[in-house]
């Protein structure tokens, strides 16, 4: 398989999985919101903390209100990480790659940019959020239905699986560590229903909360909650889990040697992590640092596999 | 409202169906009986059918939109054939390999010894004013002597029903794509007509090409490593140069994902590590291909390229510098051309072509101007041309003057009236001017495809058959006489 035609694919996966993801944080922020009191009740600033786009988004918008979040995460065409751009980018990594996913993926694709382009509006209103943001989960889980069950597992699938689950794990953490350490005070008695209540919402923007309950049997709260998106090994969008998919995918490929060794210290170092006991600004020291090494696992993987940027191949 | 054959307007022109108002032309004369039978909302369904199934299967061109970014459209197609009996073809098809066949040795001729030259036939001062003459490639012996693999070359059909030449693309012509989809197409819409007919098939052609690029393998294998060069997505041939990759089973790569390794061959970037490249039939113009060689900001091709091509380690279709030949001046020689070269009469006539380098003919044109098309050498695309009959008096003085300034920059040709095909129209058929765009396949051996691409002006009375200017396209049948 040509290495280009490989890194296109695995674009194709993050993009699909990042408008994904970026929808599901939006959905569930709207309904947190209306389930916190407003004095304590963080806004939606945490959002684009959890993006790490700060820096652009203050060049844009003068303050981090609702209106102006959304519209940067849903449909900014200035912003890599908004769900248009996103699925943009999905659809011309895979146009040029028509040949080797099935027709019906490349349709679906270009149907659900559409879609987003075409109804952004809809998606922008307090009323039509909701509609618009779950078919846009729906039609970023079709797509990897579909690739799943009609694509040839070959190389190219592999490099679609670890595109998929190196942004699903960066998303999961970054999620997690921005609920974290921005959402709330320190445990604070009289808000702990409160506590609950924004846990039970990351479950829910991860679609993880009633497999947290069949997994964990307990209440939810901190400790287990992050050692169930850290380190479950049997939810697939727990870290750990991403993390196992990648190295399975890696096994298959030719020359990986390097790059089954940056996934191997990744994942020593999310299972061997006490979670429950770091403290939020531990915590998010920890998750940095997962972060960098996902970078640097990219890096490995692109100068193994892909080919050499522009500049350098001219 | 029926369709009656009685009044279609074919009076002055050749049809290529319609033989008199009423009356079809052999070897398909019973196809007007059968059109108008099914009758106008009829075919009108059936035409909507072509439509969705064209979208349905992807067929589109890229057109370029004023915004930078680019849309595909859905491929124009007009569903009643295009008919050529078998025995005119098999006349055309031996005119076109003896065409090609010259002008191959023609090309090689002027990458070395240029004997055409020496022997007076051909004017030094032509070649000296070529644009597409690249110095890179004199000297060089590309395999089996062949530069122009692939050619296009663009029939027309006069009035008197006269076949003849109109241009040949040596370059990197397209459109094969689109007669292979087109006959995907109308065997779906007419499955009763196909059958009665029986068109010939024309469904070899990927292997046939396959065939002529691995026959350039410079190592002897079963299986030599051929692949498609494209410049990318946005290239307004892009979908050809998937879908023949594909066809061929090939890899279709762009300039960076090959790479020229120190021992002066070719690799492609794979996964599994760099792999050599026997073949590569390139879709990027010459000036495109190589920095090193041609262009140095271009950043469509392969660094290298070139060298790795001259120490016969790769295979490259077609040869850079075949243009030479794609050339509306050395396109008035070709006559003498063929005749220089293989001692034979042309086969297919070159429409009349007025070289104004010639007094004589210089004197002609002048006076004539008004019923000629008068062309210059390097320009393609139409541009710069003068449609004599359509102008006006003021430019037909400016383009004299342009002339007779440089007359070895033109020539004149008359002004054709391109036969029509009857084509569908809201209520019924009315006749639309068509060309056809057969291709030859040339390496140990001569292809041409069964019939070609017929392109046709979707406008009443155009002469325009380019699909970016409400052009259309249609099947072509070869039918046994």
């Amino acid at each position: 398989m040509l290495s280009r035609v490989a890194e296109n694919i695995y674009w194709l996966a993050r993009y699909v999985e990042r408008a994904e993801n970026t929808a599901r944080i939006v959905a569930v922020n709207a309904n947190l919101l209306l389930d916190l009191p407003r004095g304590i009740a963080p806004g939606w600033r945490p959002l684009i903390d959890i993006t790490g786009h700060n820096a652009l988004f203050e060049q844009h918008y003068k303050e981090y209100g609702e209106r102006q979040v959304v519209r940067f995460l849903l449909g900014d065409e200035r912003h890599p990480g908004s769900i248009l751009s996103a699925l943009l980018a999905a659809r011309e990594n895979c146009r040029t790659i028509r040949d080797i996913v099935p027709r019906e993926a490349w349709e679906q694709i270009n149907e659900l940019y559409l879609f987003a382009a075409e109804d952004l509006q809809r998606g922008m209103t307090k009323g039509g959020r909701h509609g618009y943001l779950k078919r846009l989960i729906l039609g970023a889980q079709t797509i990897t239905g579909l690739l799943a069950g009609t694509m040839l597992h070959d190389q190219g699938y592999r490099f679609l699986r670890i595109g998929r689950n190196l942004e699903r794990a960066d998303m999961t953490t970054r999620i997690a560590d921005v609920r974290s350490a921005s959402l709330l005070p320190e445990e604070t008695p009289d808000l702990r229903p409160y506590d609950t209540i924004q846990w039970v919402s990351v479950l829910k923007s991860l679609t993880a909360y009633q497999m947290y309950r069949r997994s964990e049997q307990v209440r939810v709260q901190r400790g287990p909650v992050l050692r169930f998106l850290f380190q479950n090994a049997e939810f697939p969008r727990a870290a750990l889990h991403c993390i196992d998919a990648v190295r399975a995918s890696l096994e298959c490929l030719p020359r990986n040697e390097a790059c089954l060794r940056v996934a191997g210290r990744l994942k020593r170092n999310l299972a061997s992590a006490d979670l429950a006991r770091l403290s939020p600004a531990e915590l998010h020291a920890f998750v940095d640092e997962f972060q960098a090494d996902i970078a640097s696992l990219h890096a490995e993987i692109a100068s193994t596999w892909f080919p050499p940027p522009l500049a350098e191949a001219a | 409202m029926d369709i009656d054959w009685t009044r279609y307007p074919c009076a002055d022109l050749h049809d290529e169906l319609v033989a008199a108002p009423g009356q079809g032309r052999a070897p398909v004369a019973d196809l007007l009986t059968d059109l108008a039978a099914l009758g106008p909302d009829e075919l009108l369904a059936r035409q909507e059918a072509a439509n969705v199934a064209i979208k349905e299967m992807g067929i589109t061109f890229t057109v370029y939109s004023e915004e930078g970014g680019t849309i595909d459209r859905a491929w124009p197609f007009d569903i009643i054939p295009r008919v050529i009996a078998k025995d005119e073809w098999d006349r055309v098809e031996a005119g076109l390999k003896q065409r090609v066949q010259a002008l191959n040795l023609f090309i090689d001729d002027l990458y070395h010894d240029q004997r055409i030259i020496a022997d007076g036939v051909f004017p030094r001062e032509v070649l000296a004013k070529s644009a597409n003459f690249r110095p890179q490639c004199v000297g060089v012996d590309p395999p089996l002597g062949i530069w122009a693999h692939i050619c296009g070359s663009d029939l027309v059909r006069d009035a008197d029903g006269t076949l003849y030449v109109l241009e040949d693309n040596l370059r990197v012509p397209s459109g094969v794509s689109y007669m292979l989809e087109n006959r995907l197409v109308t065997k779906r819409v007419f499955p009763e007509l196909f059958e009665h007919y029986a068109p010939l098939p024309v469904d070899d052609y990927p292997s046939e090409l396959f065939d002529t690029l691995a026959a350039l393998s410079p190592r002897p294998a079963d299986f030599p490593q051929v692949v498609v060069l494209t410049p990318g997505i946005y290239n307004s041939a892009y979908f050809e140069h998937a879908y023949l990759a594909q066809q061929m089973g090939c890899e279709l790569v762009e300039g960076r994902d090959l790479f020229v390794a120190d021992d002066d061959c070719v690799y492609m970037r794979t996964v599994d590590g760099p792999e050599r490249v026997d073949v590569i039939y390139r879709r990027i113009d010459d000036l495109f291909l190589d920095p090193e060689a041609f262009r140095p900001e271009s950043m469509l091709g392969v660094p290298g390229l070139l060298r790795a091509w001259k120490a016969g380690t790769v295979g490259l279709a077609n040869a850079p510098g075949a243009g030479v030949a794609d050339d509306k001046v050395v396109y008035a020689f070709v006559p003498e051309i063929i005749r220089y070269y293989l001692d034979q009469d042309p086969i297919i006539p070159n429409v009349p072509t007025y070289r104004c380098m010639e007094p004589d003919a210089l004197a002609l044109v002048l006076e004539r101007m008004e019923t000629m098309v008068v062309k210059p050498a390097n320009e393609s695309g139409g541009y710069g041309m003068l449609v004599g009959p359509a102008s006006t008096q003021a430019e037909r003085e400016r383009f004299a003057e342009l002339i007779r300034r440089d007359p070895r920059n033109y020539i004149a040709q008359p002004a054709l009236r391109l036969s029509t095909v009857p084509t569908i129209v809201k209520g019924g058929v009315e006749p639309r001017h068509v060309d056809l765009r057969p291709f030859i396949l040339s390496a140990d051996r001569q292809r041409v495809t069964m019939g070609g691409l017929t392109r046709v002006a979707l406008r009443q009375g155009s002469l325009v058959v380019n699909s970016s200017q409400g052009g259309g396209s249609k099947d072509t049948w070869i039918v046994p006489s």
